[in-house]
């Protein structure tokens, strides 16, 4: 099945939040793309608690809640949020209108594409080191999709946050788990650090001082994980070794996508925001023009000014009469009615 | 003031300090390849550097945030640091380091 709307927001974050907002008040209908679980971008993965400065009127605001007041700004516009997957694939349909694949195979049609992806998806980050290729597809789970397939296994987890115990306590039902992590201090849940702590007391699992060396492939379908504490070396054969050092930012498939890029940001006019593209808009962190500066409050402005030129695209026969929100009797009722 | 740093290459750089900023904000701009996805607010660990020995108590140390965060990066040393955390200072003309694999 293929959902239809106006504009498809490729990213949550705060900008591709407010752009549903300054959609919505042109009447424009928005599905919502992220690879996180949730809406929020960076200020919701990287930095919730951390106090923002600079939105216009707020002295003080977490990235958490300018996420959560955002959120319900948007809200009254109805917006279509598909979390958890990445744009694959974009591609022109004979109607003229983008078709959009995801990697969870949702098909969206929409006639604009706003990109809103801030410095790009989180994705896990890798181990540094050259030659890893082969073993990754095999031997290296940096997200555990099929828990069946670790069953009796020999797992060595490292990391020390929410992910690295979580795992390390739920597979420690069905496989014999190590965690390896450089210090015996865990910046994740505390019920889950006492838990693993607890476990560990019972011999269910086991932890290990120190951090990846090096890998090496072995030819029983094994790995071998030398692992470095202080100048000390150890090397230890698993099935699997998952890795969670936390997310990076990687621009991905927007890089095939044929759009003009510098130095991988997007390049756009600044009267609409149009990438090199029609129908193709940039806003926020991922777009470059002269003068462009990373502030969340740019975005804001860049996603009103971009809205202004999706009407066009999405209504091409209706004449776009300037409304403010205090005055428009019909905005209030779009406002009020949620 | 001046910064000495080796790239993740093994080139050697010597760039121009400024006591009002943070060594990741001299490196970023030297376009030394330091992500600093946060920007410099301690929530990623894209800045990781290895400060020379003899720098090192001339700094101020890492806080508990600092030390969560290098929990994300590789190869962590005693020397390691987070580049967005140290204040440049006149104290700190001459300053040796290197930045980490990423």
């Amino acid at each position: 099945m293929i959902e239809k709307t106006d504009v498809i927001i490729i990213g949550a974050g705060p900008v591709g939040l407010f752009a549903i907002f300054e959609l919505g008040l042109l009447n424009i209908s928005c599905h919502v793309i992220d690879n996180l679980d949730k809406p929020g971008g960076q200020c919701a993965e990287l930095y919730p608690e951390k106090p923002i400065y600079d939105i216009p009127s707020r002295v003080s605001i977490t990235g958490q809640q300018l996420t959560d007041d955002l959120l319900a700004q948007a809200k009254p516009f109805k917006p279509v949020y598909h979390l958890n997957q990445q744009v694959e694939k974009i591609a022109k349909m004979e109607t003229n209108e983008w078709l959009v694949e995801t990697s969870l195979n949702n098909k969206i049609r929409a006639k604009c594409i706003v990109i809103a992806a801030g410095a790009g998806s989180f994705v896990p980050r890798k181990i540094p080191l050259e030659n890893l290729d082969l073993i990754e597809e095999k031997n290296i789970l940096y997200a555990v999709r099929n828990k069946s397939i670790l069953e009796g296994k020999d797992l060595l987890i490292a990391g020390g946050g929410d992910s690295a115990l979580d795992w390390t306590n739920e597979l420690s039902k069905i496989a014999n788990v190590t965690l390896m992590h450089r210090r015996k201090e865990f910046r994740a849940a505390p019920d889950s650090v006492s838990k693993m702590l607890e476990l560990e007391k019972n011999k269910k699992v086991s932890f290990l001082l120190g951090q990846i060396h090096n890998i090496e492939n072995l030819k029983n379908n094994k790995i071998k994980v030398l692992v470095k504490n202080n100048d000390e070396i150890q090397s230890f054969e698993v099935d699997y070794l998952l890795p969670f050092f936390g997310l990076k930012m990687e621009l991905g498939p927007i890089a095939n996508w044929g759009l003009n890029l510098m130095e991988n940001l997007i390049k756009v006019d600044t009267e609409k925001f149009e990438t090199s593209v029609p129908s193709i808009f940039a806003i926020g962190d991922i777009n470059t023009y002269p003068g462009k500066l990373k502030l969340i409050l740019s975005g804001f402005h860049e996603a009103a000014l971009m809205a202004q030129e999706c009407f066009k695209y999405c209504f091409p026969d209706k004449k776009n009469v300037f409304r403010y929100t205090t005055s428009s009797k019909d905005l209030h009722k779009k406002l009020n009615s949620s | 003031m001046k910064i000495r740093v080796i790239d993740r290459d093994g080139n050697k750089h010597e760039l121009e300090g400024d006591p009002n900023s943070t060594l990741m904000e001299i490196l970023r701009d030297a376009d030394l390849d330091i992500e600093a996805a946060c920007g410099g607010c301690c929530a990623c660990a894209t800045c990781h550097v290895y400060i020379n020995d003899q720098w090192l108590e001339k700094i101020s140390p890492k806080d508990d945030d600092e030390e969560s965060m290098l929990d994300q990066a590789f190869d962590v040393r005693n020397t390691s640091r987070l580049s967005c955390q140290i204040s440049l200072s006149d104290e700190l003309d001459g300053i040796e380091l290197e930045i980490a694999k990423e």
